[in-house]
């Protein structure tokens, strides 16, 4: 059993934190660099009364875990690039269908096969993206093994309160680092059961529409007879196919999302009054722009900080009201430029936007990210 | 077209129906064409489920994508209509987080076996305790008759105009050598044996496979001029010869020859579930619990707890095959 505090290992850390939030499903397939939480899992798991199985594909392993999620249990997958892209279909499944799911990504180098063991941030957008249609899901970008804990515990939160698949996109550097993890005694751990229907059975109605909430929930077996499909439903979960009723499902999907992001979204600043300018970052890029920022400051400049801890939903209100008091945002990411499009889209040219790019393999070099600080306070 | 003539009101018909206790009969009619073998078997499955006696509430009832996906559907269990081809990993799912469900996969032969094809031999391999039906019609229906993997080699598909060039799978045989327990096979004209064999393979463990015969009229039937639903069952009447325990490797079907139908394999083997608590027993020890116990047992469990009996040894030993002997 795991002592309160010791060095973990970031995929480490994510496998416990799924189980102290209760999950008890794990299905899965290896790749690197996310295989340590399959194996931790598999060991951890029959340990704690839950059940691990390794399937025989990605695909199958999102399908495994949506089955488990519809019979009662909190079920997570765990998965790089690749098979991140294998399970976007069944991810747009659980989307639509509304089953609470979790799903870890390992971040490597890409596009294909790519740089399987050295790091990236290149799937932000596939997290937001990858499925076909409109709807939102919920992201988490963790930056030492310490958060892997703590947002993996989130994640379960999250999922189920909104019913909705949320994805812990953490990357190579923070899956393999080791650092000290406090795992707090299980009462000190906030956990969200699933909503259960508590009513009368004939008045059971899997779904509801409301753009806010989400209905209670039951499970496969306690005699509900429900049913659940990809298509277009009504609240009966029956299919639907009418123009005005997949409006009324996307809307839902959309705004339970939407209409929640001030409790969703949770982002770090420091130093944002009075900034000329503010590094947006996340997950491991986020730990090198401090000392870029640390930098900038001692050449005093006016810098401020905002760390990105849930990345989808977006937090755009802020930054909105931020592009008009600033002169630039500067965006270090792992990628050729994802999430810096957002940043573009919300200050809607009122500033300045630095994308300091990356094509994966490695971390920033601090020095770059400091010299975009100085170009974006000019 | 017809108009079907109904000598009761709708409301009579959907309380009154025979099959109203298994169908969520607010959604009929269904979108099946006439002469389609699926509402057969489907006919067939309602009442292997009265014969067994097993409770409805935990029976759940998983399909893919297509008409035979449809059937999810209808019937009155819990029910998901999932993603094509991905049948199979949801029931796993749902079987493994609720072992006390009895959980029935109902695919058609392009949902099961082509898209799907990974899934349903890695089921089979691992014995996974769930009864798969497909419905084997030869065709893509739902998209407009295209080849699959079972069409007969030189049939006539909307992706095969000059005739399909292809060999197709021997369902059977591919379950068999995959590992299947249990493998039987008939037409959709066998109504009573099909019924038989569901309720046979819903009181067994393990992976069952249940295939059946069907006539697409609308598409397969109608691009090889093969006539209607009458001339189906005529062709399954004249050719369909029963063989139980037919050696699997003989059980492939030639276009419009001679089908072998029967009980082709019933072999008993640990389930994926017995397996694991087999394993983890030895291996974990007392430390570990058993996976996946029945309320009966979880009930007996909690009982002994209140009359203060430590030793669980006796409502333990129902559970497991391995700590019978211990």
């Amino acid at each position: 059993m795991p002592q309160p505090r010791r060095l973990v290992e970031g995929n480490e850390a994510v496998a416990e934190g799924a189980i102290a939030a209760g999950a008890r499903f794990f299905a899965g397939y290896p790749i690197t660099p996310s295989t340590e939480i399959a194996e931790v899992l598999s060991r951890r798991l029959p340990q704690v009364g839950g059940h691990f199985i390794q399937m025989e594909d990605e695909i199958a392993s999102i399908g495994a875990v949506i089955g488990a999620s519809l019979a009662g249990a909190k079920a997570l997958t765990a998965t790089s690039g690749p098979g991140f892209s294998l399970m976007q279909e069944s991810i747009g499944y659980a989307s639509m269908a509304q089953v609470p799911c979790v799903i870890v990504d390992v971040m490597r180098g890409g596009p294909s096969t790519g740089l399987p063991t050295l790091t990236a941030q290149q799937d932000m957008m596939q997290a937001r993206w990858g499925s076909h249609g409109d709807y939102r899901i919920i992201a988490l970008v963790p930056d030492s093994p310490q958060e892997c804990f703590d947002l993996a515990v989130e994640a379960f939160n999250l999922s189920e309160t909104y019913r909705v698949p949320v994805f812990i996109m953490t990357d190579e550097t923070v899956g393999h680092m080791h650092e000290k993890v406090v795992i707090p005694p299980a009462d000190q751990i906030q956990v969200v059961e699933r909503n259960w229907h508590k009513g009368p059975k004939e008045e059971y109605r899997p779904y509801q529409f409301t753009g806010k909430d989400v209905a209670p929930m039951v499970k496969a077996g306690d005699g509900y007879r429900f049913h659940i499909t990809g298509l277009t439903h009504d609240e009966r979960g029956y299919p639907a196919l009418t123009p005005e009723q997949g409006k009324k499902v996307v809307t839902h999907l959309i705004e339970k999302i939407d209409s929640n992001v001030d409790k969703i979204s949770r982002v770090e600043e420091d130093g944002i009054d009075g900034a000329d300018v503010v590094v947006i970052s996340y997950g491991i890029t986020s730990r090198i722009a401090i000392r870029a920022v640390q930098d900038a400051r001692k050449a005093g400049l006016k810098v401020g900080v905002m760390r990105l801890i849930t990345v989808w939903p977006f937090c755009e209100q802020k930054i909105r009201e931020l592009a008009g008091k600033i002169k630039g945002f500067v965006v270090p990411e792992i990628n050729y430029g994802q999430i810096v499009l957002e940043v573009e889209r919300c200050s809607a040219g009122k500033c300045k936007v630095i994308s300091v790019n990356s094509c994966g393999g490695a971390v920033h070099d601090p020095e770059e990210i400091l010299t975009a600080i100085k170009e974006a306070a000019k | 077209m017809n108009d079907v003539v109904r000598t009761i009101d709708d409301a009579t018909f959907r309380k009154q129906n025979p099959m109203a206790e298994f169908l969520r009969m607010e959604r009929m009619p269904h979108i099946w064409c006439p002469g389609c073998g699926i509402g057969s078997v489907v006919t067939s499955f309602a009442e292997a489920v009265k014969e067994s006696g097993l409770d409805m509430d935990k029976i759940a009832v998983v399909s893919g994508i297509g008409c035979t996906g449809r059937v999810a559907g209808y019937v009155k269990f819990d029910s998901l209509h999932t993603t094509h081809g991905r049948a199979i990993p949801v029931a796993t799912g749902l079987k493994l987080a609720n072992p006390e469900l009895k959980v029935v996969v109902f695919s058609g032969d392009g949902d099961l076996t082509s898209i799907g094809g990974n899934h349903f031999i890695h089921a089979a391999r691992r014995n996974m305790d769930l009864l798969v039906i497909c419905v084997n019609n030869f065709t893509y229906g739902m998209t407009g008759g295209q080849m699959t993997p079972t069409t007969p080699t030189t049939a006539n598909a909307s992706t095969t105009p000059y005739g399909n060039y292809e060999y197709p799978f021997s369902l059977p045989f591919l379950a068999d050598a995959a590992g299947a327990s249990y493998v039987a096979r008939w037409t959709s004209l066998n109504a009573r044996n099909i019924t038989d064999s569901i309720a046979e393979a819903l009181t067994r463990k393990g992976f069952s496979f249940i295939e059946v015969i069907t006539p697409c009229t609308t598409l397969y039937q109608r691009r090889n001029r093969l006539g209607d639903g009458l001339d189906a069952m005529q062709y399954y009447h004249d050719d369909a010869d029963i063989e139980h325990g037919a050696d699997t490797r003989n059980v492939g079907i030639d276009y419009q020859g001679k089908i072998k139908v029967g009980k082709f394999v019933d072999r008993q083997k640990p389930t994926y579930l017995e397996a694991v608590n087999t394993h983890y027993a030895n291996v974990i020890g007392d430390d570990y619990e058993l996976y996946g116990k029945t309320p009966p047992e979880k009930k007996a469990e909690e009982d002994a707890k209140k009359a203060g009996i430590d030793d669980l040894s006796e409502a333990d030993s129902t559970t497991c095959d391995s700590e019978d002997d211990a």
